[in-house]
C-alpha cells in the first residue's frame, strides 16, 4: 500500500482525538469545503508576465471546454516554495489536482501513490510514439504516465553578444580553448568575459554544462546519475572543476547573489560577450528589444555539442475520487499536449515543445536550433536530465553538490578536495 | 436550605471560572506548540524523507547532522549573528532612547522614522537591501558616481563578510524596537531620585552608569527575550539577502532546517536540526523564565 | 504617564547638543533609506532603473507601476494585481487581532488576579511558546487543519495566527495587569461583581496602553507572515504577502522591478499606518507595563 495511505490510517485514531478535542476547545466556524464541479486546481510557480500569459493560453483553451481553472501560484525558489505548499496540501488531505512539477518530484509523489494514471489519455493519443524517451522517464512511474510534460528547457546553451564578437573578430569557439579564447580577448578589450550570477543553482547550471564537456555522456551518466563515487571523485570531476576555476577568472568581481536575468541583460547591453544559462534566458534578450541570430545568439557550451542537457517542466494529476474532477483532470492533460497549445506555450517561454513531432515554424533561430538538436540527442542518447535542475538525482544529493559546487567556486575549495567533497556529500545525502 | 446550595454552586463556579476560560488556551498551546515538539523530536528518530514516515532509525539522523559541514556554517553564523545583534541592537537603542530623551525638537518625528522598520518584513525590503549592499548598482556605486572613487562596500559578496551585512539589516529592523522599549523604561523613571543626585553634584555620565542605566534592568530583560527569539528565528532576512549565499557563508539554522525538509527530502535530518534548535532555544530561555518567575511569586 | 512630561534630560553644552542632533539625524537617514530607495525607484519606468543610479530621483515620474501593481500585475494566471489580495488579507488579521488580543486580556486578567496552584508554570509554558520555530509546525498543522476541513480557508488562517499569537498577547496583558492594584479587583468581588463584571469594569477600561501594544505587535506579525499564509491559504485566499511574492520571486520571466516596489510599499502600507497613527501610543504602553517585566 502507498505510504500516504498508510499514514493516513495509522493517525486515523489519534486524529479523533486530537479532532474531538480540539471540537471542544475551540470555537472555530467551520467554512463548507468547496463543491467539486468540472474545474482544475492548478497550483504553479509560473507568475512572470510572459509565463503567466503563456499559461493563461491553457486557460482560455480548458474554459472553452467548460473546464473551470481556480489558480494556486505559489512563486519563489525555482519552485521549491510551491513544493512546500504541496506537502502542506496534501497533508491536510486537500491536494490540488494538478501541479506543476520538475523531474524527481514527480516520480517521488508516484511512488507516493499519489498520482493519477494517465495511461488511457496517453494510449489514445499515442503519448509514447512522440515524446522522447529521456523525458518519458520523467512523465511515467513503473510504466504508467503520470504527468504531462509541457516543454523541454535545455540548459547548456551560451549565449553571446554578436556586436561585441564582431568587433572583436571573434567567431563562435568550436572547442573549450577556443571558448577561453574569446572570453581573454572580450576581457583585454574591457568587457566582462562571462556575465554570471553567483547563485547556488546558476554556479550548477555552469558546472553541469563543463562536466558534459569534459566528460561526455558517458561521464555524465555515471557520476551524477549513477552517482558513482569513482567518477565523482575521478580525474574528469578535477578536470571539471579546474575548468570552473578557469571560468571564475571571468566573471566580474561582483557576481555573487546577482539573478540570472541581470547576468543576461550584461549580455544583451554589449557590457559582457558570454553567458552559460538554460534557454529561459532568450525571453529577456527578446524583452529587449532583440532578435535571435541578430543582436545575440546561441550555440552549445564548446564539448557539449551533441548532447542536450534539459529540465521539463511538467503537469502532473492528483488522484482524486471525484469522476467529474476526474474527468476535468484529463480534459487538461489532453489540452497540455495538445500541439496547438505546445507551440503556443513555448514560443512565449523560450523552451522546446516536449513533443518531437510540431513544426518549427512559429519557433526563432534559437528554438530552431533547439529542437533541432533536441531531436538528434534524442536520437543518439545524448538527451539527459540536468544534474543543476533536478533531473538527474532526487532533491537531496542536487542539493548536495550545489554544496560543494558553489563553495568551490567561491573559493573555499580547490579542484581535488572539491571532488573528493562531491563523493562525501553524495554519500551523506543518499 | 435552598438559598445555601445556590449561593455555594455560585461560588463554586466563580472559582471554576478562571481555569475554565484560560482552559482553552492553554489546551491549544498544549496541542499545538508542545504536540508538535513532541511530533518533531518523534520525526528526528524516523526515516522520513519527503512525508512523515515511522520507520524508527535512532540516532542516524543526530550523527549524520553533525557530519554535515553546513551544519557547522550554521551554527557558527548563528553564534556570530546572535551575538552582534543583541549587543548592537542593544547599544544603538540605548543610545538612541538617551539622546531623544534630551528634550529634543523634532521627536514625534523621529520616533516613528526610528521605529517604522519593525513594521515591514523583509519581503518587502529584501529588494531594496540587497540593492543598497550590491557594490555594483549600491551604496559603494553611488558613492563612486559623487566622486568618492575609493569607497568600498561589498561585504555581501565576500563570504567572510557577508554575515555582517545580515547583521546591518537586522540592527535596522529592530534597534529602533530596542530603543521604544529604552524609551519606555527612561520614561518610567523616578524623577526625584535624579534630581537629588543633581543636587549632589553627580555629572551626567555618573547619573547614567550609576543610576539611570541600572534602574532599565527590567528594559534590558525585555529586549534580550525579544532580540533572542528573533535572532533564532532569524529566516526571511537572510533569504531575501543572500539566500544562504555566497556559497553557504550565511546559512543558519533556520534556513539549514527548512532546506533539509522541504527542499531537500530529508525531514529526518531536517527534524533533528530543529531539536538542536529547540535545546538551544530552552537552555537560553528556561532558567530566564524561571529566575522572572520566581522573583515574582516571592 | 504622559509621554513628554518626564524630565531626565542632562544639562548638556551646545557642544553636546549639536552632537545628539547629528547623531540622532544620521540614524534617521540610515532608517529611511531603504524606504527611500523603495520610494523613488516605485515612480521611475523600469528602463531607467536597469540603467541608472539607485538612488536618483526619476527623470520622468510615472504613477504605472503603482497602477499595474495594484489592478493589473500577474500574480498568477490573470493579472489581478494585488487588489484582491489585499482584502484577503484584511479577512484574516482583522479576527486574528481581535481574537487574539481578547483572549490575551482575559488569560492576563486570570494569571495575575485570579491565581491558583500551578498557574506560573502554565504561563511559563505558554511563554515558551513565543519561541517555537515556525517551519516545524507546517505538516502537522496541516494535518490538523484538514482533519478540521478547514485547509485552505481563512478561517484556518485565524486559527494558526491565533494560537501562536496566544504566548505573546498573554505575556503582554499579564505583565500589566499584574502592576494593577489587586485590593480592587478583592474589593469588587466583597460587592458581589462576578469574574467577568470585574474585567469588563474594573479592567479593561485601564487597558488602552497595553491593548494598543498587543495589537500593534500581532498586527504588523500577522500581516508580514508569509510562511503560514503560503502553506495554509494559497490560491483565492492568500494573502498579501503570498501574492507580493509571486510578483517578485517569479523564477524565469522578465523582471519589472518598479513594479516589485510599488507593490512592497503597497503591502507594506497597512502595517506603516499602525506604527505611524498609533506609535505614539506604542511607547506609553511599552511605558505603562511589558518592560517591567
Amino acid at each position: 500500500m502507498a505510504r500516504v495511505t498508510k499514514w493516513f490510517i495509522r493517525e486515523e485514531i489519534m486524529n479523533k482525538i486530537v479532532k474531538r478535542t480540539l471540537m471542544a476547545s475551540t470555537c472555530v466556524f467551520i467554512a463548507g469545503s468547496a463543491v467539486a464541479e468540472s474545474e482544475v486546481e492548478v497550483l504553479h510557480w509560473w507568475t512572470s508576465g510572459g509565463e503567466a500569459a503563456a499559461l493563461n493560453v491553457l486557460k482560455e483553451d480548458l474554459s472553452g471546454q467548460g473546464v473551470g481553472w481556480t489558480d494556486m501560484p505559489v512563486a519563489g525558489g525555482g519552485g521549491s516554495d510551491a513544493m512546500t505548499v504541496l506537502r502542506a496540501r496534501v497533508t491536510a488531505g486537500d491536494p490540488p489536482t494538478a501541479v506543476q512539477m520538475l523531474g524527481f518530484a514527480i516520480q517521488d509523489w508516484a511512488g507516493e501513490g499519489a498520482l493519477a494514471d494517465l495511461n488511457k489519455l496517453a494510449e489514445d493519443q499515442n503519448w509514447d510514439e512522440v515524446v522522447p524517451a529521456a523525458l518519458q522517464g520523467f512523465s511515467k512511474h513503473d510504466g504508467n504516465w503520470v504527468a504531462a510534460p509541457v516543454n523541454v528547457h535545455s540548459t547548456n546553451w551560451v549565449w553571446a553578444n554578436t556586436a561585441i564578437m564582431a568587433e572583436l573578430g571573434l567567431e563562435q569557439p568550436a572547442d573549450w580553448d577556443g571558448f577561453v579564447a574569446a572570453m581573454q580577448t572580450a576581457q583585454d578589450a574591457g568587457y566582462v568575459g562571462l556575465a554570471h550570477g553567483g547563485q547556488a543553482w546558476q554556479d550548477a547550471t555552469i558546472f553541469d554544462s563543463i562536466a558534459m564537456g569534459v566528460g561526455g555522456p558517458k561521464f555524465y551518466q555515471a557520476a551524477f546519475i549513477d552517482l558513482d563515487p569513482d567518477a565523482l571523485g575521478g580525474d574528469q570531476m578535477i578536470e571539471a572543476f579546474k575548468r570552473m576555476e578557469t571560468l571564475r577568472g571571468f566573471v566580474d568581481d561582483n557576481f555573487s547573489g546577482r539573478d540570472w536575468n541581470l547576468a543576461s541583460a550584461m549580455v544583451a547591453n554589449e557590457e559582457a560577450l558570454f553567458q552559460i544559462m538554460g534557454d529561459w534566458a532568450k525571453g529577456e534578450f527578446i524583452n529587449a528589444g532583440q532578435t535571435a541570430g541578430e543582436e545575440f545568439q546561441c550555440f552549445r557550451v564548446p564539448g557539449s555539442e551533441g548532447t542536450v542537457t534539459f529540465n521539463s517542466d511538467q503537469f502532473a494529476m492528483f488522484s482524486v475520487t471525484d469522476t467529474t474532477a476526474q474527468d476535468a483532470q484529463m480534459t487538461m492533460a489532453s489540452s497540455v499536449m495538445s500541439p496547438e497549445f505546445q507551440v503556443a506555450f513555448n514560443t512565449v517561454k523560450g523552451s522546446v515543445p516536449a513533443r518531437t513531432d510540431i513544426s518549427d515554424a512559429e519557433f526563432d533561430a534559437c528554438g530552431q536550433l533547439g529542437m533541432a538538436q533536441l531531436a538528434e540527442a534524442a536520437a543518439n542518447g545524448g538527451l539527459f536530465g540536468s544534474m543543476a535542475h533536478g533531473h538527474a538525482n532526487n532533491p537531496s544529493v542536487q542539493n548536495a553538490m550545489y554544496d560543494v559546487i558553489t563553495a568551490h567556486f567561491n573559493g573555499e575549495y580547490d579542484a581535488e578536495t572539491a571532488a573528493s567533497e562531491m563523493v562525501t556529500a553524495v554519500e551523506l545525502a543518499q | 436550605m435552598a438559598v445555601d446550595t445556590s449561593v455555594d454552586l455560585r461560588t463554586r463556579l466563580q472559582n471554576w471560572l478562571p481555569k475554565i476560560v484560560l482552559a482553552p488556551s492553554f489546551a491549544l498551546v498544549l496541542i499545538f506548540v508542545y504536540g508538535f515538539i513532541l511530533f518533531t523530536v518523534y520525526l528526528s528518530f524516523t526515516d522520513s524523507r519527503m512525508l512523515p514516515s515511522y520507520g524508527l532509525v535512532g540516532w542516524e539522523n543526530y550523527s549524520k547532522l553533525f557530519r554535515i559541514r553546513e551544519w557547522d556554517v550554521a551554527i557558527k553564523n548563528l553564534a556570530i549573528f546572535a551575538s552582534l545583534y543583541i549587543v548592537i541592537c542593544t547599544l544603538i537603542g540605548l543610545f538612541l532612547a538617551i539622546f531623544l530623551d534630551q528634550k529634543i525638537r523634532g521627536e514625534g518625528v523621529l520616533r516613528p522614522i526610528f521605529l517604522y522598520p519593525m513594521a515591514l518584513s523583509f519581503i518587502v525590503t529584501g529588494t531594496a537591501w540587497k540593492w543598497f549592499l550590491d557594490p555594483g548598482i549600491g551604496i559603494e556605486n553611488t558613492m563612486h558616481l559623487w566622486g568618492w572613487e575609493s569607497f568600498e562596500f561589498g561585504w555581501i559578496k565576500d563570504r567572510n563578510m557577508a554575515i555582517y551585512t545580515i547583521v546591518i539589516a537586522a540592527v535596522w529592523q529592530t534597534s529602533g524596537f530596542v530603543m521604544a522599549m529604552f524609551l519606555a523604561g527612561l520614561r518610567g523613571i523616578d524623577t526625584e531620585i535624579l534630581k537629588a543626585a543633581q543636587m549632589d553634584g553627580a555629572s551626567n555620565w555618573q547619573m547614567y552608569r550609576r543610576i539611570i542605566i541600572p534602574q532599565l534592568r527590567p528594559a534590558f530583560l525585555s529586549a534580550f527575550v525579544i532580540l533572542c527569539h528573533l535572532a533564532i528565528k532569524s529566516y526571511d532576512l537572510v533569504i531575501a539577502l543572500t539566500g544562504g549565499g555566497p556559497g553557504n557563508a550565511t546559512a543558519v539554522p533556520a534556513t539549514f532546517m527548512y532546506s533539509y525538509t522541504f527542499t531537500r527530502n530529508q525531514m529526518g535530518i531536517g527534524a533533528s536540526s530543529a531539536v538542536i534548535m529547540l535545546m538551544t532555544i530552552a537552555a537560553i530561555m528556561v532558567p530566564y523564565l524561571y529566575a522572572e518567575l520566581r522573583e515574582k511569586k516571592g | 504617564m504622559s509621554v513628554a512630561s518626564q524630565d531626565n534630560a542632562m544639562k548638556t553644552g551646545r557642544a553636546a547638543r549639536v552632537f545628539i542632533y547629528v547623531f540622532l539625524l544620521v540614524f534617521a537617514l540610515f532608517y529611511l533609506l531603504p524606504f527611500f530607495i523603495m520610494l523613488v525607484n516605485s515612480v521611475k519606468p523600469l528602463s531607467e532603473i536597469t540603467g541608472g543610479n539607485m538612488i536618483a530621483l526619476p527623470q520622468v515620474w510615472t504613477l504605472e507601476p503603482w497602477l499595474g501593481a495594484w489592478s493589473t500585475a500577474q500574480i498568477g494566471v490573470e493579472p489581478t494585481g494585488l487588489r484582491p489580495y489585499f482584502w484577503n488579507s484584511i479577512k484574516m488579521v482583522v479576527p486574528a487581532v481581535v481574537i487574539c488580543t481578547a483572549i490575551g486580556a482575559l488569560n492576563g486578567y486570570i494569571l495575575t488576579k485570579w491565581r491558583f496552584r500551578g498557574d506560573t508554570l502554565i504561563f511559563g509554558l505558554m511563554l515558551f511558546s513565543c519561541f517555537i520555530p515556525f517551519q516545524i509546525v507546517l505538516i502537522p498543522m496541516a494535518r490538523i487543519l484538514g482533519i478540521l476541513e478547514i485547509s485552505g480557508t481563512t478561517t484556518g488562517l485565524v486559527l494558526v495566527h491565533v494560537v501562536y499569537g496566544i504566548g505573546f498577547s498573554t505575556l503582554y496583558f499579564r505583565n500589566y495587569y499584574a502592576a494593577f492594584p489587586t485590593e480592587l479587583v478583592r474589593a469588587a468581588q466583597i460587592d458581589g461583581a462576578g469574574f467577568f463584571q470585574i474585567f469588563y469594569r474594573i479592567l479593561m477600561p485601564s487597558s488602552g496602553p497595553i491593548t494598543v501594544v498587543c495589537v500593534i505587535w500581532l498586527f504588523t506579525n500577522i500581516w508580514n507572515d508569509f510562511l503560514f499564509g503560503a502553506s495554509f491559504a494559497s490560491g483565492g485566499a492568500a494573502p498579501m504577502t503570498v501574492a507580493l511574492n509571486n510578483l517578485v520571486n517569479s523564477s524565469t520571466g522578465v523582471r519589472e522591478y518598479n513594479v516589485h516596489f510599488a507593490g512592497a510599499i503597497m503591502a507594506a502600507l497597512p502595517t506603516l499606518l499602525v506604527y505611524i497613527v498609533a506609535g505614539r501610543y506604542f511607547v506609553r504602553g511599552l511605558m505603562a507595563g511589558s518592560v517591567k517585566g
